[in-house]
Parts: structure tokens; C-alpha cells; sequence
């Protein structure tokens, strides 16, 4: 069936004219659909914000290089922070996750479609005008163009007398209309996990993708909104005379720190999540088992989404708190470590004694397992305050969050593309190219991440364009940028292995991977309305029940 | 393959699920709270710091009548949607109306305490701390009246039109479930506005 199913699409799609394909994708409400052009537009920003990162490596290649400005230095360190969390990492993940959660709970779309499309041009939107502001940022006071306040964009730097022009504009606005699409993404994905689940599919039985996709939905909600509203804030003081965070008129700088950063510390864990997410669903089917743990899995990444809202002034130790709340800070980030680590145990767990198959997706996790293992390391390290006052605004900060933002987010990222192309597309995608891919970036990534620890604990300080060649540094910068390269051509060789198979890619059929969950049960890619007839589930693993009648979990459930 | 296509035969046990709807409104309701919260903050955290007046103690004036508009048309919406549940459509009407009359009035109440707050007293959002802070709070919360209603001037217009009856009442809840908020929102402004902040 499925197969006559796609023979029709693709003659269907032979004799159209590509105006008639584009308005089918511009108008498009279907959930695949959306995922899809999610998962393609945070590709594109990858590429523009890898090119930010390199062009940032080759300036701090040697001492006293002058390949960019300062002031264009600048420029390229805030748009590569904020077009990465923005508008590659968030879009990516709202993109699976929009893809597959409704293939995985049984449902034939989001609960509100509408409102899903709504939020993806919302998003795209946003991303469009930050870059505008290269062409529009300058207006008419011939300032700087794009935004060059960093990412966190502290107070006073934001204000009208420091930020002349509309760069910044741009950035608030750009972050203000995409953290409203994000907010669309988060209501509709609860609304679809809560209430579009199909018959048997109970919140106990739901895939943990589902789960943690609930978790991380109900973070956006909480926790994205307080950058909207600083952002709101923001606005008002560099439009109407507002005096928010002007600290001429008694208005607080630190202020703003607090409200960015009790976004700031909560959208590392709506990153993360999603990428636990992937690897609870990978891990298990290339270990032949299933997950070891299930609820404690459920209840961990509850607690981490709970904890994680209380832990935000770690990233502000060295402003000076009272010591009552610098233990209570202390204390908070110790404790995220603990559901954290049970997490860990628990992957391990599932591997363990399991008949594991090092496929390209696998190789992804279990490097994701290691660095984030090392990234939380560090974590903890940063996490205390005595060592935080010592290192924190260096380089080893910056080691720090690329580790669980590359090494653990990205890694699993790489793992869910190898996973679920053959999903989405019908094709393998290239094991050998995967896993020249795999090693490459694994190379580059340590050389650049592990060496980069270094210069920051003998000093140097992060955002800076250039130093003086006497610190001891040279070296190790030259060896973190040749990292770079690396992970730079290994990212070349996953979008050439993304081209090359979706055209002549191995056929996938429906269930290349032998997996469980639903969304393996209709044919690749899934027909438009998903399931001809809405399944019915007994257990956690669905399609195990099928393929063992046997000896089916709903036996055990 | 056809181990897969096995439908599978167990007869599925009663499954309901919430009204999406409800649960849709319900996260909006929690990510707008989370957005107020902040701005309750900020207002808060600035009590008391303007360096320049007028302060609150001068000039604000508590809107009692208005906050009891506001307040009763909670219970009008409530029982202008359970009249529709049960098919009263002209009750229905009638209390939706009177809704949009209370959301009116309050939202006329604040417009009247900003003239006179800036035509008497000089106060404007950029004249000092607390200017900033109660404009942008009270504004905020404002905003989502005037959406309200403006949503709930749609809906009239379709009942009106005889377009509403009993089907609808699911979808005029969540409308409902919105307005209560709004209406919530301003308890927790009032209280550190007009009683904390002074």
C-alpha cells in the first residue's frame, strides 16, 4: 500500500510546476511538513554561524592578528551565540520534535496545525530580521550594523548611548518575535502530548521522547517569557525614555542579568532535553533493549526541569552576592547534578549486557555520553563559587557550555539526523560517509574543546580579538583553531552525505532500524494523514507487541 | 513487513483525553503569568527608587469602581457561558454583552487615570522609575483587556448572527478561561500597585 501510496506522490510531484510545490510548502500545516522546514532553516543558520565561529578562529589564530576589526569581531561572537541558541539549536529541535512526536503518540497531526505554521514563520521571521540588521542596523546614524552586545546583551551596554543605531533593536525585536513562535511551539506541543494521544497510548506507555518533549515545553513556557518580557523592557527604554536598566535614573543593571539569565540558565536545559530525548530513543534500539529505567528516566528529567529554574545566579557569582545567596546557588547547581548523573546510569544501564551495534546514530550517543559526562564535570567545577570567581568570563567558560552544547547537544543532534532521515526522506543515509563524518568531528571537536580549557585556566579571557603573544597562549589558540577546521569539513561531509543520499540513497522501507515505537510503522516518509487507521497501543514498545505476538510487552505491563 | 500491518485486536478501553482547547489556553495562561511575574518584579524591586517624583503615594488614586467592573464581568462571562451550555441563547447574549460593557468601563477607568496622571501630574513612562515601571505593568495587563475585548466583541457579533448555540460552548469556555485570567492578573496588580506599592 505504501509503496502505491508513494509511486502516486512522486509522479504527482513530476508533472507539477515548482511555483505550485513552493506554495504547497510556504502554506503548508501538516506537522512533517513544518519539522521539516524547521530542521532545514536551522541548517542554513548552522552554516552562517559555523562561518561566524571560523571567522572568530582565524582572528585569534596567533597574537596581534588583524585578519577582522574589532569592531567586527564583535559583531561575529554576538550573532554566532545568538543565531546558534536562536536559530539553529531551538528550530532544530522544535523540528524533530514537531515531526515526530505526533508519529509517536499515534496522532495525525499537531493539536493546533494552524497555529504550528504560525510559529514556524514566527521563528523564521526572527531569524531573518537579526540578519538583516547587517543591511538595516546602521539606520541613519552611521553606527556599527549588527549587534555587537554579546549575547547577553548586559545593561548599560544596550542603551541608546552605548548602542547607537537600531543593531540592537534588531536583536531584541528578533528575539521578541521568536521567543513568541517558541511560545506557539511550546503550547501546541503539550496540547498535542496531554490530548492527542491515541487509544492505549497512556502518559506511562508514551515514548520518552514524548515525555521529555513534554518537559521541555513546559520550559519553554516558563522560561522563555521572562526573556520576552525583559526584552519588552528593553523596548521600552530605548524607545519611550523608559528607565528600566538606565542606572542614571536608579534603574539596575544587574537587574537585567538576573531577569536574562533566569531565561538564560533554564534554555540549556530546553536544549538539552530534547537531546536526552534522542539518545533515550537511539540508545535502546542499537543495545537490543529496552530502556533501563523508564521511570526513574520520567521522574529525573521532571526534577531537572524543576531545579533548573533555580540555579540561574550561578552565572553571576562574580557580581557579588550576599554569601546566603551564593550558597543557595551553590547548592541548586549540585543538585541538578544528581538527577543528571542518574541519567548517565541509566543509558549506561540500557547498553549494558545489551547486543550493541556501533551504527553511525550509536557512535553519535556514545560520544555524546562521554563529552557530556565531561561537560557536566566541568559544570560542577564552575558551579562553586570560589573556583567560578577565579575562572568565570575566561576561556575555560567558554570550553565549558561548547562541550554541552557541541559535545552533548549537537552530537545528539548528528545521532537523530542518522536516525530518522530514513524516516523522513525514505533513504538511508551513508554509513561509511556517516562515519568518516563521526570521526572527523569527534578529532576536531576534541581538539578544539579540550584544548581550549587551557588557555582559559592560565587567563585568557573570553571576547577579546587579539592578545599579546607572550602569555603562553599561541599555541594552544593555533591548535583550537585547527579544531575548528576539522569540525568545519566534517560538517561539509554530513551536508554532502545529506545530499547524496537523499538522491541516491539506499531504499529505507519502513523499519530500517528494527525499532518500536509507532512512528517505524508507517511507511518512509509517512503518507500525509500519518495512520490509515488510528493504532491502538498495549505497552510502551508497540511494535514489539506486533512483531512477537508471542511474547509481547503488554504482557509484562 | 506483514507481522506489521497485523492490526492488533484487543478492543481499546474508554479513552478520553482533555479538550485541547483547554489545555491549549491553560499553557498560554502559564506562559503569560511567567511574563506578568517578571514585570510584577521589576515593579516591586523599584518601589521607592525613582530619584525624581512623583511618587505613588501623590498621585495614584485606587480604582475601586473600576476593579469591581472588572471583577463582576468574571461572573458574567461565567454565567454567560454556562447559559449557552444549556441553550439559553438570549441570557447567553445578554450577560456576554454586559461582559464587554464591564471589560469597557474598566479599561475607560484606566484611560481617565492616565490623563490625569499625565496631564495633572506630569507622569510619564519617562519622567522616572516609577512612571516606567507602572505604565509598562498596568499597560501590559491593559493590552490583554483590549484583546479580550476584542475577542469577545467577535463572538458577539457571530451570536448576533445566530452562529453560537450549545456546540460552541467548549470554545467560548477557553475565551472564558482567558478573561478569568485577565481579570486574575489584575488582582495581582491592584494589590501591589495600589496597596504594596505605596
Amino acid at each position: 500500500m505504501s509503496s502505491d501510496v508513494m509511486a502516486i506522490q512522486t509522479a504527482e510531484a513530476a508533472g507539477r510546476p515548482w511555483v505550485q510545490t513552493l506554495h504547497e510548502w510556504v502554506t503548508t500545516v501538516d506537522h512533517k511538513r513544518l519539522g521539516i522546514l524547521y530542521i532545514f532553516y536551522a541548517l542554513v543558520f548552522l552554516g552562517i554561524a559555523g562561518i561566524e565561529a571560523i571567522v572568530m578562529r582565524i582572528q585569534l589564530m596567533h597574537a596581534h592578528n588583524d585578519f577582522v576589526s574589532p569592531q567586527v569581531f564583535n559583531r561575529m561572537f554576538t550573532m554566532h551565540g545568538t543565531t546558534m541558541i536562536f536559530f539553529v539549536v531551538m528550530p532544530v529541535l522544535f523540528g524533530f520534535a514537531n515531526y515526530l512526536v505526533p508519529l509517536m503518540i499515534g496522532a495525525r497531526d499537531m493539536a493546533f496545525p494552524r497555529l504550528n505554521a504560525f510559529s514556524f514563520w514566527l521563528t523564521a521571521l526572527g531569524g531573518i530580521l537579526l540578519y538583516f540588521s547587517f543591511v538595516g542596523g546602521s539606520g541613519l546614524y552611521g553606527a556599527g550594523n549588527a549587534p555587537d552586545v554579546g549575547w547577553w546583551a548586559y545593561a548599560p551596554l544596550t542603551s541608546r548611548a552605548f548602542s547607537p543605531g537600531h543593531s540592537t533593536d534588531y536583536w531584541t525585536i528578533a528575539l521578541l518575535v521568536s521567543g513568541f513562535g517558541s511560545i506557539g511551539t511550546g503550547v501546541n506541543l503539550i496540547a498535542t502530548i496531554l490530548s492527542m494521544r491515541c487509544p492505549g497510548m497512556k502518559l506511562s506507555r508514551m515514548p520518552l521522547m514524548a515525555w521529555l518533549t513534554l518537559v521541555m515545553s513546559g520550559l519553554v513556557l516558563i522560561s522563555l517569557t521572562p526573556l520576552s518580557a525583559a526584552q519588552l523592557m528593553l523596548l521600552v527604554d530605548r524607545y519611550l525614555g523608559g528607565h528600566f536598566f538606565d542606572t542614571q535614573a536608579g534603574g539596575s543593571a544587574t537587574l537585567w542579568m538576573h531577569f536574562f539569565w533566569i531565561f538564560g540558565h533554564p534554555e540549556v536545559y530546553i536544549l538539552v532535553i530534547p537531546a536526552f530525548a534522542f539518545a533515550s530513543e537511539i540508545i535502546p534500539v542499537f543495545s537490543r533493549k529496552p530502556i533501563f529505567g523508564y521511570p526513574v528516566m520520567v521522574g529525573a528529567t521532571v526534577c531537572i526541569g524543576f531545579v533548573s529554574m533555580s540555579v540561574w545566579a550561578h552565572h553571576m557569582f562574580t557580581i557579588g552576592m550576599n554569601s546566603s545567596a551564593n550558597a543557595f546557588f551553590v547548592l541548586t547547581t549540585m543538585a541538578i547534578a544528581v538527577p543528571t548523573g542518574i541519567k548517565i546510569f541509566n543509558w549506561l544501564g540500557t547498553m549494558w549486557g545489551g547486543k550493541i551495534q556501533f551504527k553511525t546514530p550509536m557512535l553519535f550517543c556514545i560520544g555524546f555520553l562521554f563529552q557530556f559526562l565531561i561537560a557536566g564535570l566541568t559544570g560542577i567545577m564552575l558551579g562553586a563559587a570560589p573556583f567560578n570567581w577565579q575562572l568565570s568570563g575566561s576561556y575555560f567558560v567558554v570550553a565549558h557550555f561548547h562541550y554541552m552544547i557541541v559535545g552533548a547537544i549537537l552530537f545528539c543532534v548528528f545521532a537523530a539526523f542518522y536516525y530518522w532521515f530514513p524516516k523522513m526522506t525514505g533513504r538511508m543515509l551513508n554509513e561509511s560517509l556517516g562515519k568518516l563524518h563521526f570521526w572527523l568531528f569527534v578529532i576536531g571537536f576534541h581538539l578544539t574543546f579540550d584544548f581550549m580549557h587551557i588557555p582559559g585556566v592560565l587567563g585568557m579571557p573570553r571576547r577579546i580579538y587579539t592578545y599579546e603573544p607572550d602569555r603562553g597562549w599561541d599555541t594552544l589558540n593555533l591548535i583550537v583553531t585547527i579544531g575548528s577546521f576539522i569540525q568545519g569539513i566534517a560538517t561539509l561531509v554530513f551536508v554532502a552525505n545529506l545530499v547524496l543520499s537523499y538522491f541516491k540513497g539506499a531504499k529505507a522501507g519502513n523499519d530500517p532500524w528494527d525499532a518500536w515505537t509507532l512512528e517505524w510503522s508507517v511507511s518512509s516518509p509517512p503518507p500525509a494523514y500519518n495512520f490509515a487507521s488510528i493504532p491502538t497501543v498495549a505497552s510502551r514498545r508497540p511494535l514489539w507487541d506486533r512483531k512477537h505476538p508471542e511474547d509481547p510487552d503488554s504482557r509484562y505491563d | 513487513m506483514s507481522a506489521i500491518s497485523t492490526p492488533i485486536t484487543q478492543a481499546p478501553e474508554a479513552w478520553s483525553l482533555p479538550y485541547r482547547g483547554k489545555v491549549g489556553m491553560a499553557c498560554l495562561i502559564i506562559a503569560e503569568s511567567a511574563i506578568f511575574t517578571i514585570l510584577v518584579v521589576a515593579y516591586l524591586f523599584y518601589v521607592g527608587k525613582s530619584l525624581t517624583g512623583p511618587t505613588p503615594r501623590e498621585v495614584l488614586e485606587t480604582p475601586i469602581f473600576y476593579t469591581i467592573c472588572l471583577l463582576s464581568s468574571s461572573l458574567t462571562i461565567h454565567f454567560a457561558s454556562r447559559s449557552l451550555e444549556r441553550g439559553k441563547r438570549g441570557a447567553f447574549l445578554g450577560l456576554w454583552f454586559l461582559t464587554i460593557v464591564l471589560g469597557g468601563l474598566f479599561l475607560f477607568g484606566t484611560g481617565q487615570e492616565w490623563h490625569r496622571l499625565i496631564y495633572e501630574h506630569g507622569l510619564t513612562i519617562s519622567t522616572n522609575l516609577f512612571g516606567t515601571t507602572y505604565y509598562s505593568l498596568v499597560g501590559l495587563h491593559a493590552t490583554h483587556v483590549t484583546i479580550g475585548l476584542l475577542m469577545l466583541s467577535i463572538v458577539l457579533l457571530f451570536g448576533l448572527a445566530g452562529r453560537v448555540g450549545p456546540e460552541q460552548a467548549a470554545r467560548v469556555d477557553v475565551l472564558s478561561m482567558y478573561w478569568h485570567f485577565v481579570d486574575g492578573v489584575w488582582v495581582v496588580v491592584f494589590t501591589v500597585v495600589y496597596v504594596l506599592g505605596r
